[in-house]
């Protein structure tokens, strides 16, 4: 992969930007889970602006998008910005969340163009993406199903169904983004269940499994660049280090950040901070 | 006497050489009939293993790529196992988008009688019937469930399909598209009492109508099997000619049951009939023996039926 690095600046350019964006829609809608939302802020970045998905917004059903599957879909308010950035609705729209009449929930459904399935509820976005994914094979369809995971969901049995499910049936065309951010809601994961490395448990069922700093856009592109084009016939899995709260320091070092709000003031004076 | 769930699959079968969009999908469970299907379409049969959530959660991306699915498991955990899945993916979904996902349960009530409680299934009425979106098909017979082999292909929805476990006689001999559609069928005319019954049960119904043949008075039969949609200005009706409804069901009473959905239909309505119901009271069933020994010990046989319809003859 030709470090590209004008693109690897407009990434950094649109992380800042979406990073300060999904601070604004916390501050008026505090049941946002705001930390969250901030360690998956690259990896959308990544996705969408480093073109590693296929999409037009134009046509939410066209057949040659990829399908993206947001399974902790209460870390996906930083992808509000970044649909309204592209054109799938008015950026206005992002002053609207969690308020009346409002289509962007605090806790996103399908009925927001761009999501192609609800999550509120973890542990179901796998075991779906891998229908998607196997209905694509039999259709003999080039696109690709992205899905992005929390670690803290990983503790659900049903993601472990699929991923025996996924490996077995060789789905190829299936690339899992786990946001390791190392934090549930009531505590560092570890101490809940101390899953060790996620790559070797993804690799005894037979998956292809790397591992990236998932903060970095350089190594998140490469190696989703890399993901999706390898010819092997197993599924692939990045596990994507990131720090949940990123880029607000009272959140990063908190093991209940997940239930912390940001007050109005405290959100200024981050933003006033981040460049 | 047929199993529904052979004369659906093989319906299936038939249907499957013409139409390349239907899918397959067990959670390791089987029937004679399926071998050969999962033999012939080996791409769009899958076996997800003993995985109800899995189950759903397939079936579910396949049905958002257009397919027609068919999610295959043994009633109980198919319903309660992954009970979040059906209503997340399934139910949900459902308001947005068409999908076709096509609930396979088998073993309604005590289909399983002698393998207890864990494989009993008295719940799953009041269950799926509490999910917006989903049709609820309660077959009395195999001909019933050959007949939603093309409403399953074309009616797009999610829906779930409750068959008992055993082979049962026939009742219908042929069932018109109207009837079909109403979700009832008034099998035995009769005055003052009517037994209003669902799955097995209305084998009972029709059963306990003929033993008391020479009664003064015909008891009436109506047998329930789309409990979802139900043609529900019709069947009250139906109702409305009679004095007394007993509602027989394999599952539950008082808590959302066939019962529940009669007394609803009534009630809005502000029905004069009056109302008995004979199912499960509050407790599962942890005794051995036969279907019909576990019917006598929780007053579900014919005897005790015909109690209550002679309780409700006194007080006419």
């Amino acid at each position: 992969m030709n470090p590209n690095s004008d693109l690897f600046e407009y990434l950094k350019q649109k992380a800042s930007w979406v990073r300060k964006e999904t601070l604004k829609i916390h501050k008026i809608a505090q049941e946002t889970r705001i930390a969250s939302s901030l360690s998956a802020v690259e990896i959308f970045v990544t996705l969408y602006y480093g073109k590693i998905i296929n999409f037009d917004p134009a046509n939410l059903r066209w057949e040659k998008r990829d399908r993206l599957v947001i399974s902790k879909g209460h870390g996906a308010i930083s992808f509000y910005p970044i649909l309204a950035d592209v054109g799938y609705f008015d950026k206005g729209e992002l002053g609207n969340v969690g308020q009346e009449g409002s289509f962007l929930g605090c806790i996103p459904d399908c009925i927001i163009p761009g999501f192609e399935t609800t999550n509120g509820a973890l542990g179901h976005g796998l075991g779906v993406a891998c229908g998607i994914s196997l209905a694509l094979k039999r259709k003999g369809r080039n696109e690709k199903v992205f899905v992005i995971l929390g670690d803290g969901e990983l503790f659900e049995g049903s993601i472990w169904e699929a991923v025996m499910f996924a490996g077995e049936h060789r789905l190829d065309n299936l690339i899992v983004i786990i946001d390791h951010n190392k934090v549930c809601m009531l505590d560092y994961c570890r101490n809940v269940i101390d899953l060790g490395s996620l790559d070797d448990k993804f690799r005894v069922f037979k998956w292809k499994a790397e591992t990236v700093d998932g903060h970095d856009v350089y190594s998140l592109y490469n190696a989703l660049a890399a993901l999706k084009e390898v010819k092997e016939d197993k599924p692939r899995v990045l596990i994507a280090h990131t720090i949940k709260g990123k880029g607000v320091p009272r959140l990063e070092t908190d093991a209940l950040s997940h239930v912390k709000n940001l007050k109005a003031e405290e959100i200024d004076a981050i933003l006033a901070e981040l460049k | 006497m047929k199993a529904m769930r052979d004369v659906f699959i093989e319906g299936i079968y038939n249907r499957m050489h013409q139409d390349s969009t239907l899918f397959f999908i067990s959670a390791d469970f089987g029937s004679p009939k399926l071998d050969k299907l999962r033999e012939e379409f080996k791409d769009r049969f899958i076996n997800v293993g003993i995985a109800e959530q899995n189950l759903i959660n397939i079936s579910t991306g396949l049905a958002l790529e257009g397919f027609t699915v068919y999610a295959y498991a043994i009633a109980p955990f198919l319903t309660m196992r992954a009970y979040e899945q059906i209503r997340v993916n399934v139910s949900l979904h459902a308001q947005l988008k068409e999908i076709n996902i096509n609930l396979i349960g088998v073993g309604a009530g005590l289909s399983y009688d002698v393998s207890g409680p864990t494989h009993h299934c008295l719940e799953d009425i009041t269950l799926m019937r509490t999910l917006p979106h989903l049709v609820l098909f309660s077959p009395s017979d195999w001909k019933l469930a050959e007949k939603f082999v093309d409403y399953s292909i074309k009616i797009k929805k999610p829906k779930y399909l409750r068959f008992d476990g055993k082979p049962l006689p026939q009742i219908y001999s042929h069932i018109e598209d109207s009837d079909f559609l109403n979700g009832f069928k008034e099998l035995v005319k009769g005055e003052k009492i009517c037994l209003v019954s669902t799955g097995i049960m209305t084998h009972k119904a029709i059963k306990v109508a003929h033993l008391l043949k020479d009664s003064p008075t015909q008891i009436g039969v109506i047998d329930i099997f789309m409990l979802k949609p139900l043609n529900e200005t019709l069947f009250l009706e139906a109702l409305n000619r009679y004095d007394w409804v007993i509602t027989l069901e394999e599952a539950f009473i008082n808590k959302g049951g066939l019962d529940s959905l009669v007394a609803s239909v009534m009630g809005r309505k502000n029905s004069k009939v009056r109302l008995k119901r004979i199912g499960f009271e509050d407790a599962y069933v942890f005794d051995m023996g036969s279907r019909e020994y576990l019917h006598q010990l929780n007053h579900l046989d014919e005897k005790s039926v015909i109690n209550t319809i002679e309780a409700c003859q006194g007080v006419v």
